[in-house]
């Protein structure tokens, strides 16, 4: 009956792959899926475009001109929130649901590496948003400040790392249909009142206290400074940054279940 | 390599109130095959997630290849292969995707273009996760589970929802492994598929075991209550042939049409069975002697009532 298998086939040879390639093949799977994903493309690429072109020539709200300079940088922190926080949480929630998670635990990659690859992959998926971004900026005009590129950089993988953390806890703790809906209604929340299209400095005295504390807040607020102004951005932008990120990371290990 | 595959010892786990799982025990040695067998809701899956590591115990002991998978999960994990109930892919990856990227996590794997050939998926590599019938993702979830080279694979309920070709591949895949010193503890209802892979069969109902052993030792327990199954135009009188049997031998017709003979069946009775039916002027089908089947310990064991 064994005719089909020659004998030896299945002889075990078990053990972990490599770490690197672990990491690189999930990351690489992660982000073709997300970019395949046509709600996901809405969400991370064609609203972020629409508002940086629509901010850019439609003059709805007051801004310092050129327009396309001040907008740049708030489109840039809300594409990095659209790509690591909701859309990841809502990946993860539905890869539990469908029992994904369970089947990469299921394998030699170990847990680190199960959220590693998730970060490299948003951060993958970021740089492509950027990049197209800041494409569709230049045509219209933006002409960035060159000593701020660095910060920028530095900030954009701050900001990731700190939303897909908060995308995970977020993702890994609830239901999958609960996320979808929070992980929107949060980033709604945060586009409108959270710093992002409306700068934290325009808002009343109290709510902007406690607005300039939100991560939505300090990533437009240190990427603002570095590109409009070419400044290195206010030590506290990278405090809130790294305190919302690590205290969603401490948080989420409890949190995250498999299933 | 002298430490089973599996050692499992007075089992317990319970989600609230409920136990699922109240003092089950078992051993898979190396090599071999073990399927825990029960009905829906007996614990089976929560006895195979607790050796899987993914979920904690409440009590009793579990080695999985000299490992406790609640501590040693990332030492265990390279180890052995996984297939769980109801698979587990991303609704929109490639199958071929899918199976690579499993592949990546192992450091000898199985080509995964053969692995997917064999399971009959070639066709299928491109095709959406979410796109493939029930039977295909199963064949995709047990590729996963076996393209590590694992020394021990867990199979949850590994035929549910494939049709008898497919069925009867993962048979042989089965029987491949374990000629190849792969170890396999797998769950299944279907008595069929118990006995046709298994070396041991450990039943288990409302969380405890019921019985265990080898599938022949299992059905020898009534070794004097053989049985002589025919087939026959339905409603025939059979006064007359209890009356030419042996004593102590039963007739009875569980179902229109198929009679059963139970007690001692020695040639007597099969000629005794023979010539009754030809008096009667029609002919035995499908005359069958045999001992009690697996499927007639397990209702026996576990009622024939259909569980709510």
């Amino acid at each position: 009956m064994t005719a089909r298998f020659e004998a030896g086939t299945f002889t075990p040879a078990p053990g972990a792959g490599k770490p690197l390639r672990m990491l690189l093949t999930h990351a690489r799977t992660e982000a073709m899926l997300t970019l395949r994903n046509g709600e996901q493309v809405l969400l991370t690429v064609l609203i972020p475009l629409a508002l940086l072109v629509g901010l850019s020539v439609l003059k709805i709200i007051d801004m310092p001109e050129p327009r396309v300079d001040s907008v740049t940088p708030r489109i840039f922190a809300l594409a990095v929130m659209s790509s690591a926080f909701t859309g990841q949480a809502i990946a993860l929630g539905f890869d539990r649901r469908y029992g994904v998670l369970k089947r990469l635990a299921a394998t030699a990659l170990p847990r680190w590496l199960l959220v590693a690859g998730r970060v490299l992959a948003a951060l993958g998926v970021v740089v492509l948003q950027l990049v197209l971004l800041a494409l569709t900026a230049a045509l219209l005009g933006w002409s960035p400040s060159p000593s701020g590129l660095v910060w920028t950089v530095l900030l954009v993988v701050l900001g990731t790392v700190a939303f897909g953390a908060l995308g995970v806890l977020l993702g890994g703790a609830l239901k999958a249909e609960v996320v979808l809906a929070l992980a929107n209604i949060v980033w709604f929340v945060l586009l409108l009142a959270g710093g992002i299209i409306v700068a934290a400095d325009s808002l009343p005295e109290g709510m902007a206290t406690v607005v300039r504390l939100l991560p939505s807040a300090a990533l437009t607020e240190g990427l603002t400074t570095a590109l409009v102004d070419g400044r290195v951005p206010d030590w506290s932008v990278f405090a809130i940054l790294a305190g919302w990120g690590g205290g969603a990371a401490l948080l989420a290990t409890r949190t995250t279940k498999l299933v | 390599m002298s430490v089973p595959a599996v050692e499992v010892s007075d089992l317990a786990k319970s989600y609230g109130s409920t136990l699922a799982v109240d003092g089950i025990g078992f051993t898979v040695e190396r090599g071999s095959v073990l399927a825990l067998l029960g009905p829906n809701g007996a614990g089976k899956t929560t006895s195979i997630e607790i050796c899987e590591g993914f979920l904690r115990r409440d009590g009793g002991s579990v080695r999985v290849l000299g490992l406790d998978p609640a501590t040693d999960g990332e030492k265990l994990r390279p180890r052995i292969g996984v297939m769980p109930q109801g698979g587990g892919a991303y609704p929109g990856v490639r199958v071929d995707e899918m199976l690579t990227l499993v592949a990546a996590c192992a450091a000898n794997p199985l080509d995964p273009a053969w692995l997917l050939d064999i399971l009959g998926l070639a066709g299928a590599t491109r095709t959406p996760y979410k796109r493939l019938s029930g039977g295909q993702q199963q064949r995709l979830s047990l590729a996963c589970a076996l393209i590590g080279r694992p020394e021990l694979v867990f199979l949850d309920e590994p035929t549910a929802g494939m049709d008898p070709q497919a069925r009867r591949l993962v048979w042989e895949l089965v029987a491949a492994l374990r000629a190849d010193g792969v170890s396999v503890l797998l769950t299944t209802h279907l008595m069929e598929e118990a006995e046709a892979l298994a070396d041991q069969v450990v039943i288990i109902d409302h969380g405890r075991v019921v019985a265990q052993g080898s599938p022949r030792e299992l059905t020898e327990q009534g070794e004097d209550e053989q049985h002589l199954k025919f087939r026959a135009k339905s409603g025939l009188d059979t006064t007359l042939l209890l009356t030419a049997l042996p004593q102590g031998c039963r007739v009875s017709e569980p179902m229109a049409g198929h009679y059963l003979v139970t007690g001692t069946v020695d040639p007597q009775v099969v000629s005794a069975v023979t010539s009754w039916c030809a008096q009667q002027g029609v002919l035995a089908q499908e005359l069958q002697v045999g001992r009690r089947s697996l499927e007639d310990v397990f209702l026996d064991l576990t009622g024939r009532e259909l569980r709510s």
